[in-house]
């Protein structure tokens, strides 16, 4: 070990008040608010870790880096201030890479530390070296390369405040042990974001005002409410607005929650996977009020056939997100909970759309998702499973996915009411995250709401080692697993555009997730038979502490309703024969 | 193959009423019938940055990530020491060019981004190293007429400097080509607002 990492020689009595580069990290973080890390130990950011043995600050070892960026993702979510997450050089930022791509794509605000070689050592492709600036450039919002023990808890905070502000996102900062280890004479300052970084609040009233009028004469209106609606706490003035004007409500995927779903107007989300009633309504509509969506491809299917008929009113606290993929008519770039109240102060009048709302409605029974039997094969159908498991728990419970079938029927079968519930992978659909954002989420919940994580067998076996972690935490979270032996959406996909060639997406043997959960510690259940549905859900939520559900399902089930990559979202196929057509 | 998925219930996508508009490629509403593909045209950004390492490489990533056509960038210290100015020149439709505006001052080394005006002063270095051969004469010949210079003169070779706008240096290499062109460099173009108009 070299002499500068000597942590009884820092810590001689000449070294008076000065603080370390790492105690000074640490320093920050306490200032900023932050409560809870998760992290991974390891060579080059083991100064920072010395400092946190003295921090109030709580650390949650995790089993992966990708657990632990997962995690502070997910507390980003359901908490709104940044989740911080700590991994060392080399491997220990690699493995971060996919979490930080993930929280860029649904502008989670993620603060990531990682530690780097001596500076003197940068570029020599030193023991866990790597270019981390240079690998994370794409995927973060910002990053820093902190160079001086003086200023880099100056640089620390500045990366926490814009992770949250604005546009939230992932922020990063490189930290060399060299810096790490020196002292300094720093203190904390609040920090500041620099002149030339202007966050937008309210939009220009002339705009404002154009948009109120397309609104007010509108005969087919509707809101796309995004995940902007609840990164801004807009979800109040997004209901005192659609209910005051009567005008009905689509999700995007990000945005469920934003709207309570078992409201009269509420449509559920649209796209892909989207309900045929929200697909129908955005297809038709003459006038849109999109909110802090990004208009992705998932949601909008075919750029050409998206919403045709429809002028576009576009609010977003993002300029670069107006007019990227659809065209907006009307360009609000603000805060969505002041725009949307700008908006509601010179609305005229609510729009004459009863015929309109009639047509929604019967949209909505016309192509109901009722699913039939609660069986398929002698197997309990997920959308039952999922429908009991929204019954079984509060409303206020928060709702963790990996990414895959049981994704979409976690979305379309659960009846989410609050904002900050849902806790998904939507931009970078990264399979494994359900699990590790359960822990995340956990730790961000309030005690009284109950997290469950709803996984595919698939996207389980990709994060499994973060189950010690919810054990050794004494985390009480609830996974069910809708085993379906496969990477059942790739295999819908194979049945429908390959011709039923099944490559690589059937599991010719799974693990019983219910020995492992025991193994880990945790309490595991077999669900095989569909009398036992309600009771296994019981017993597995009112456990206290980490249970897993081994749900064993139909591997034959498919998620509908279904728009193929690039079609009309108004063609959307409800069976197999109706992709036929298509 | 495994049994049938059930499906939901719903009037097939054929007996649904379905729009006949369209957008085009941008999301933009058109006229039924037409392609509505947009003309891409040059513009010339300015960028003023903070000069630090690693700038460079977040705007030209930037670039090749989003899939931004560029024709030149070029890059250089400013009247104050703390900032760069990086002059891009791209070849895009106008929801392109929004994008690269908008984009561009999202990175946080960017401290402000501007379209540049059609009359701006547009001006780039070309270095042309060509042979001496047997029409040497025409060549020196051209090269006073055109005010140009030879700054280097060995035996077979001379190299000539070009300075002037983008056109003026691809007109001047077209003419040289008849004497044998062996090497080129070019600086891309540098740009600033012309008379008391602010760049950035």
């Amino acid at each position: 070990m070299s002499k500068s990492t000597n942590v009884e020689q820092e810590k001689s009595p000449d070294r008076a008040n000065r603080k370390t580069g790492a105690e000074a990290v640490v320093a920050s973080l306490e200032e900023m608010g932050v409560t809870i890390i998760f992290g991974v130990q390891g060579g080059a950011i083991m100064p920072v870790y010395d400092a946190l043995y003295d921090s109030k600050m709580k650390h949650v070892t995790m089993g992966h880096e990708q657990g632990a960026v997962h995690a502070a993702d997910a507390y980003g979510i359901v908490s709104g201030q940044p989740g911080v997450c700590i991994a060392t050089s080399g491997p220990g930022a690699t493995n971060l890479i996919t979490g930080l791509a993930d929280a860029i794509m649904d502008s989670d605000p993620v603060l990531a530390l990682t530690g780097q070689v001596p500076t003197d050592f940068v570029g020599k492709d030193a023991f866990q070296e790597c270019d981390t600036i240079g690998i994370t450039t794409p995927v973060t919002k910002a990053n820093f390369f902190a160079t001086e023990s003086g200023t880099v808890g100056d640089l620390v905070s500045l990366a926490f405040l814009l992770a949250r502000e604005g546009r939230q996102g992932p922020t990063l900062v490189d930290l060399p042990k060299d810096v790490t280890v020196g002292v300094s004479d720093w203190e904390y300052k609040n920090p500041k974001l620099p002149d030339h970084i202007e966050i937008p609040n309210s939009a220009e009233i002339k705009e404002v005002e154009a948009a109120a009028n397309a609104l007010v004469s509108a005969k087919k209106p509707v809101i796309l409410a995004g995940g902007g609606v609840i990164k801004g706490n807009a979800s109040e003035e997004l209901y005192r607005f659609a209910t005051e004007y009567k005008i009905p409500v689509v999700t995007t995927m990000p945005g469920i929650g934003s709207f309570p779903e078992d409201h009269e107007l509420a449509l559920k989300p649209a796209g892909m996977h989207g309900t045929g009633y929200a697909n129908m309504a955005l297809t038709h509509c003459d006038v849109m009020l999109a909110i802090g969506t990004r208009f992705d491809d998932r949601l909008t299917g075919g750029v050409d056939t998206f919403a045709p008929t429809a002028n576009i009113i576009h609010i977003d606290i993002d300029p670069a997100e107006i007019s990227k993929n659809i065209h907006a008519d009307y360009e609000l770039v603000g805060n969505a909970a002041t725009v949307i109240d700008q908006l509601h102060k010179v609305m005229s009048a609510e729009p004459e759309a009863e015929e309109w709302l009639k047509q929604v409605q019967t949209w909505k029974q016309e192509y109901s998702m009722e699913y039939g039997e609660r069986e398929s094969n002698g197997k309990p159908r997920p959308q039952y499973i999922v429908e009991e498991l929204c019954k079984a728990t509060p409303s206020n419970t928060i709702v963790t996915t990996g990414v895959g079938q049981h994704q979409m029927w976690a979305m379309l079968y659960w009846t989410y009411k609050e904002p900050r519930t849902w806790v998904s992978s939507h931009g970078l659909g990264t399979m494994g995250y359900g699990l590790p954002a359960a822990i995340g989420a956990r730790f961000a919940a309030s005690e009284d709401q109950k997290v469950v994580c709803i996984d595919g067998d698939g996207s389980f076996l990709m994060t499994l080692q973060e189950l010690s972690v919810a054990v050794r935490e004494e985390l009480d979270i609830t996974v069910v697993v809708l085993n379906n032996a496969g990477i059942g959406m790739v295999r819908q996909w194979q049945d429908a555009f390959y011709g039923h060639r099944r490559m690589a997406s059937e599991y010719p043997w799974v693990p019983d997730f219910s020995k492992i959960a025991d193994a880990f510690g945790a309490k595991g259940f077999l669900l095989e038979n569909v009398e036992d549905v309600e009771s296994i859900i019981k017993e597995a939520i009112e456990y206290k502490g980490p249970s897993v559900i081994d749900a064993r399902i139909d591997p034959a089930e498919n998620v509908f309703p279904m728009v193929p990559s690039g079609g009309a979202n108004g063609l959307f196929a409800l069976t197999e024969e109706h992709l036929e057509e298509l | 193959m495994g049994e049938k998925s059930k499906g939901l219930k719903g009037p097939r996508p054929s007996e649904r009423p379905h729009p006949s508009e369209r957008r085009n490629r941008q999301g933009i509403r058109i006229e039924p019938g037409s392609s509505g593909d947009l003309q891409n045209r040059l513009a010339t950004f300015s960028a003023l940055v903070k000069h630090e390492p690693g700038v460079l490489a977040k705007v030209s990533g930037l670039f090749s990530r989003r899939q931004f056509n560029i024709e030149s960038l070029t890059v250089g210290p400013t009247e104050n020491e703390n900032n760069a100015r990086i002059t891009l020149v791209v070849d895009e439709n106008d929801t392109g060019i929004a994008q690269v505006k908008k984009q561009l001052a999202k990175l946080f080394p960017v401290i402000a981004v501007k379209e540049l005006s059609e009359n701006a002063i547009a001006r780039e270095l070309c270095l042309i190293k060509i042979e001496k051969g047997n029409g040497f004469e025409d060549l020196k010949d051209l090269i006073e007429k055109k005010g140009m210079e030879i700054i280097d003169t060995s035996e077979d070779v001379v190299t000539v400097e070009i300075r002037g706008g983008q056109k003026d240096i691809e007109d001047m290499i077209v003419m040289f080509d008849q004497f044998g062109i062996k090497e080129i460099a070019r600086t891309g173009t540098v740009a600033l607002e012309r008379g008391s108009k602010k760049t950035t």
